[in-house]
């Protein structure tokens, strides 16, 4: 079934390193993940694992003195007018005009997104005008037809408002209707609702989802929260420590997931259905800093599965790019 | 027996505003709230940001001064203080009894005392001996799961989890009656926020303390909390134990906070009902029931007449004038 | 496997107090590190300035005006043998200006521990020895590695002594504006409200007079009469009494950003009374900040110094200080004929430069992520 629909952004063998004086971290260590039109791809995991830097990686964000050291990030792969963005310049034209253009970028904190000194109009419209050719009284229309479409009431007053006269809701809102501004392919956004209180978060979710089904764009949704995952996500990926470690299908990985590291995480989410007092199973230590990785596989350590003398020295086996698995060495014999 | 009864709590804060810094108007951060805490129970206190649960919380604790209300604080069995009025001074010594558990385990650590003083300091405050306070760090730090060598290191050498072990450590020391949770796990990572729930579940069964449990998370709460009261812009809306209110929530912004929370299940997909509108501003509060421009079963007198939180059910009780008409949808 | 060489080090880490994890930081800043030599070699040469000094820096002497700087010669005849050579004057037929040749007849050797002018070291133990110097001998017959002035002193004594003064001003000025500022800004953050407004407003008025005609007024005012060491602390607290606003708002704000720390309420919370938390929670937090603060505000109490010396606002001679030494360069004909006066700008760069690296370093250890 994943292979039925059109891939738009391959991801492969994508290796970050952190260099400092006190030594090289590798931040990322090979992830290889594929973007389907029309499909939500989302990426979970704990502080660390790397979900948010790969999608910075993507969009070739990574800032000193983080460097993508090998591995590829082709945009249309296969198709005559791919493009490998990891070979082009980061601060180029031709990364801004996917950055924006043909990719669009959602944040957590949308402020960050937006300037405060400038309107909301202002800002649509130039981020509308320089990735299309529309003249400016064209630009405000448009501008002013995404803010209703991302459902801010009064559109037409709310263009002159400044950011700071929103609420956090509405920002991200706004900040939503600036990533579709030059009406992309590719969404990517990172942990969008995060900053957000749930009644607003659970109207966000649903605007990205009708967008993302109405214009059939490929979302890759970074998210801490499984509960965000189980409503949004239509495969995912679970990282742990710059790894993917178990891709799926939703429904598969909630009903039988392969990772140890995935079912502990799985069993240790709070249940709004639980018991009163009733404990949660945990995962014992916590997600080691990157600079500390463990020798073989990374979750060994805290892994209740793990086999000795095999999981501490030998890596597992990478997963391919949308093949379900897990890299763990009781998955790998089933899958 | 109640630990602790708040009676009409009411905090505001002035605006500001001019070079002379003229009051022009005053924010009702937390308006005409009560609720009791018994012995060894558990009170969650949830709501959207900006509702007043944390403001609450500091009044308790009187980091803040309330503006009006009581707040009655039995230490030990036989004794009650109203601690609203006290100064400053005479605070003090009643400290120990009321502890915080802090939201961010970076910032409630001093970066410059090592783990033992930091647990060790309402000790020496309280003017225990020095060899006492040895023996009484090394039994919190097992109380706590962390090993005794953690005593002589300082705060950097340790992960978010164990930082909050160490917070909880010192909110223990004293051994308070009354523990102020202020959104105890929300920092931290799924996996390691399941350990500190668990230890603080432990540790109520141990010690017998009575918590105030701050938080947004409505998982999180279901597991900790005997008893949940949701608040919204400023006033608690309804009252009720967790199995209750969950199950049958009797306040129609409750009914819309279960309803929003993701569910970790694909399966229950799509059929979720959206809470419709924003949260009100707390500076400009809607006339009536503050939560009618958003309610779906709002009538005209909600837009005008102020709910009381009333009894609906043995131990239930809420803010809405049609709480006993409606039926409304919990999780199950 | 070298567990146990892990283990030592991330125990070394764990137990590392916020001082040493400051310091391993700031060891990482390379351009602070030499800054902080140079500073540190800067401070050496106050201490020893009179037995670093060649000649008298107040000796004049109409014989040996405008001496071009020389080199010191290390070897003679292949042979170890330190000397320069002697001079003479010779007297341009034309215009009858008194230049001067190296007389290849004479060399003057170089000695070390030579006794020259009396003074007392480190202001207590009276000496006359030197570093280096010469023999006594003719009057021309000296070292002038930079050079000599129109009364004939010898550059290099005089910029090692000004050193002396510069430098020591600065330190005394921050010192007392330090005081000033953690005073008044301690309150400020302390106790807010009306004493917090107030305490502001007057440091804005203080801020927003122009400092120049403030020094003019306010350096007019000192009397004739006082002597150097009296105008010496009336500088200094001139240039103080604009200062402390700097390190006043340093400190409010950290006092300010820190009362609201969570870690300060929880002090708080577990009762400690107000003297404690401030003492044992507050001020050990922005000690680095203040260290920091008084790095960059040092090299401008220099400047300040050496521009109203320059300006003659400041100390005047028979004080030596660099501004001061660089009032002579003030004239282009003489700047013409001697340009090795302008010797004295060249600490005054570096010193700033070094204190201005230093300040950020120590900035930057001291609050990575501020």
């Amino acid at each position: 079934m994943v292979d039925a629909q059109r891939h738009v952004l391959s991801v492969r063998d994508l290796v970050v390193d952190f260099v400092q004086d006190t030594g090289t971290t590798r931040a990322l260590d090979g992830v290889s993940l594929d973007l389907h039109a029309g499909r939500v791809l989302g990426v979970v995991g704990e502080s660390g694992c790397g979900k948010s830097l790969t999608a910075r990686a993507i969009l070739r964000l990574v800032d000193r003195p983080g460097r993508i050291v090998s591995g590829q990030v082709l945009l249309d792969p296969g198709a005559p007018r791919q493009q490998e963005l990891t070979a082009l310049d980061p601060k180029g034209e031709a990364v801004r005009a996917v950055r924006g253009g043909r990719i669009g970028l959602i944040f957590q904190e949308p402020m960050s997104a937006l300037s405060m000194h400038y309107t909301i109009g202002n800002q649509i419209i130039e981020a509308i005008r320089a990735h299309g050719g529309l003249g400016k009284a064209a630009a405000r229309d448009r501008a002013i037809a995404l803010l209703n479409e991302v459902g801010i009431p009064r559109p037409e007053t709310r263009i002159d408002a400044y950011p700071f006269q929103l609420s956090g809701g509405l920002r991200q809102r706004v900040g939503i209707a600036l990533a579709l501004a030059a009406d992309p392919e590719i969404l990517i956004a990172d942990e969008p609702t995060t900053a957000l209180d749930v009644t607003t978060q659970a109207q966000i979710l649903a605007l990205l989802r009708r967008l993302q089904r109405t214009k059939a764009m490929a979302l890759m949704l970074i998210t801490h929260d499984m509960g965000v995952i189980a409503q949004m996500a239509d495969d995912v990926a679970v990282m742990y420590l710059g790894k993917v470690v178990e891709f799926a299908p939703v429904q598969q990985l909630f009903a039988a997931p392969r990772h140890p590291y995935t079912r502990a995480l799985l069993r240790s989410v709070p249940n709004i259905r639980a018991v009163p007092r009733e404990r949660l199973a945990t995962i014992g230590g916590a997600v080691p800093h990157p600079e500390s990785r463990p020798t073989g596989c990374a979750f060994h350590p805290r892994c209740p599965e793990v086999i000795a003398g095999r999981c501490a020295i030998e890596m597992p086996p990478s997963l391919l790019p949308d093949q379900e698995g897990a890299s763990c060495f009781h998955a790998a014999v089933g899958a | 027996m109640t630990v602790l009864t708040v009676d009409r709590l009411s905090k505001s804060f002035p605006i500001k505003s001019g070079l002379l810094q003229r009051e022009t108007g005053r924010v009702r951060a937390v308006q005409d709230v009560s609720f009791s805490i018994a012995h060894g129970e558990t009170l969650a206190l949830v709501g959207e940001s900006g509702c007043g649960k944390t403001t609450v919380a500091r009044c308790i604790l009187r980091a803040l001064p309330p503006t009006s209300g009581a707040i009655h604080f039995s230490p030990q069995p036989g004794t009650t203080i109203d601690l609203a009025p006290l100064s400053r001074k005479s605070l003090r010594p009643l400290r120990r009894h009321i502890q915080m558990i802090f939201q961010d385990p970076y910032a409630s650590l001093n970066p410059r005392m090592m783990v033992g003083d930091i647990i060790a300091e309402p000790l020496l405050v309280a003017g225990v001996p020095a060899t006492q306070r040895l023996a009484r760090v090394r039994e919190l730090l097992e109380l706590v799961g962390l090993p005794p060598a953690a005593r002589t290191r300082f705060p950097h050498a340790f992960s978010g989890g164990q930082r909050q072990r160490i917070g909880i450590a010192r909110a223990l020391a004293l051994d308070p009656t009354l523990v102020v949770a202020d959104e105890p796990v929300s920092a931290l990572d799924v996996s390691v926020q399941a350990q500190i729930i668990n230890l603080l579940l432990e540790l109520q069964d141990r010690l017998g303390l009575s918590m105030l449990f701050v938080a947004h998370d409505l998982g999180v709460v279901r597991h900790v909390s005997d008893r949940v009261a949701v608040m919204y812009v400023g006033r608690i809306v309804e009252v009720a134990p967790t199995t209750s209110l969950y199950g049958r929530p009797r306040h129609p912004y409750t009914e819309a906070l279960l309803a929003a929370v993701p569910k970790a299940d694909p399966t229950l997909r799509d059929g979720a009902v959206v809470p419709r509108g924003e949260v009100a501003d707390p500076a400009n509060p809607p006339p009536g029931c503050a939560f009618h421009p958003r309610c779906p079963h709002a009538v005209d007198r909600c837009r005008v007449e102020l709910p009381a939180l009333r009894e609906v059910a043995p131990g239930n009780f809420s803010a809405c004038h049609r709480a006993e008409e409606l039926r409304l949808a919990g999780v199950v | 496997m070298s567990v146990t060489a892990t283990t030592t080090s991330e125990e070394r880490f764990a137990q590392a107090t916020q001082l040493q994890l400051t310091w391993w930081r700031f060891c990482r800043h390379r351009l602070a590190l030499i800054s902080l030599g140079v500073v540190a070699f800067f401070y050496l040469i106050v201490i020893f300035a009179d037995f670093l000094a060649i000649a008298d820096p107040h000796a004049t002497d109409a014989r040996r005006s405008f001496i071009p700087p020389q080199g010191i010669s290390l070897f003679d005849d292949g042979a170890w043998r330190p000397h320069v050579s002697g001079l003479k004057g010779v007297r341009d037929p034309k215009t009858f200006k008194l230049a001067y040749a190296p007389d290849p007849t004479r060399k003057v050797p170089v000695q070390m521990f030579v006794h020259g002018y009396a003074y007392n070291l480190f202001g207590l133990i009276p000496t006359d020895l030197h570093l280096f110097g010469t023999e006594k001998g003719q009057a021309i017959d000296g070292i002038f590695l930079m050079g000599t002035d129109q009364l004939g002193r010898d550059l290099f004594s005089r910029l090692v002594v000004a050193t002396r003064i510069s430098l020591s001003i600065g330190l005394a000025g921050v010192a007392f504006s330090l005081m000033l500022g953690i005073l008044l800004g301690g309150i400020s953050g302390l106790y807010g409200g009306v004493v917090d407004t107030v305490i502001q407003r007057l440091i804005e008025v203080v801020r927003s007079i122009p400092t120049i005609p403030l020094w003019m007024g306010l350096a007019a005012a000192l009397p004739n009469t006082w002597s150097v060491t009296q105008v010496y602390f009336a500088i200094t607290l001139i240039i103080s009494l604009v200062s402390w606003t700097e390190l006043a708002r340093v400190v409010r704000g950290r006092f300010l950003a820190l009362r609201e720390e969570d870690f300060v309420i929880a002090a708080e919370l577990a009762g400690a009374s107000q003297l404690r938390i401030i003492l044992r929670h507050m001020l050990p937090s922005f000690a680095s900040h203040v260290i920091a603060a008084v790095s960059l505000a040092l090299p401008v109490m220099i400047v300040s110094e050496t521009s109203l010396s320059f300006l003659g606002l400041g100390l005047r001679p028979p004080a030596i200080s660099w501004g001061i030494l660089l009032q002579d360069a003030q004239n282009v004909q003489v700047l013409a004929g001697a340009p090795w006066l302008l010797c004295a700008a060249i600490p005054v760069i570096i010193v700033i430069l070094a204190f201005n690296f230093l300040g950020d370093g120590l900035r930057d250890a001291a609050d990575p992520y501020g």
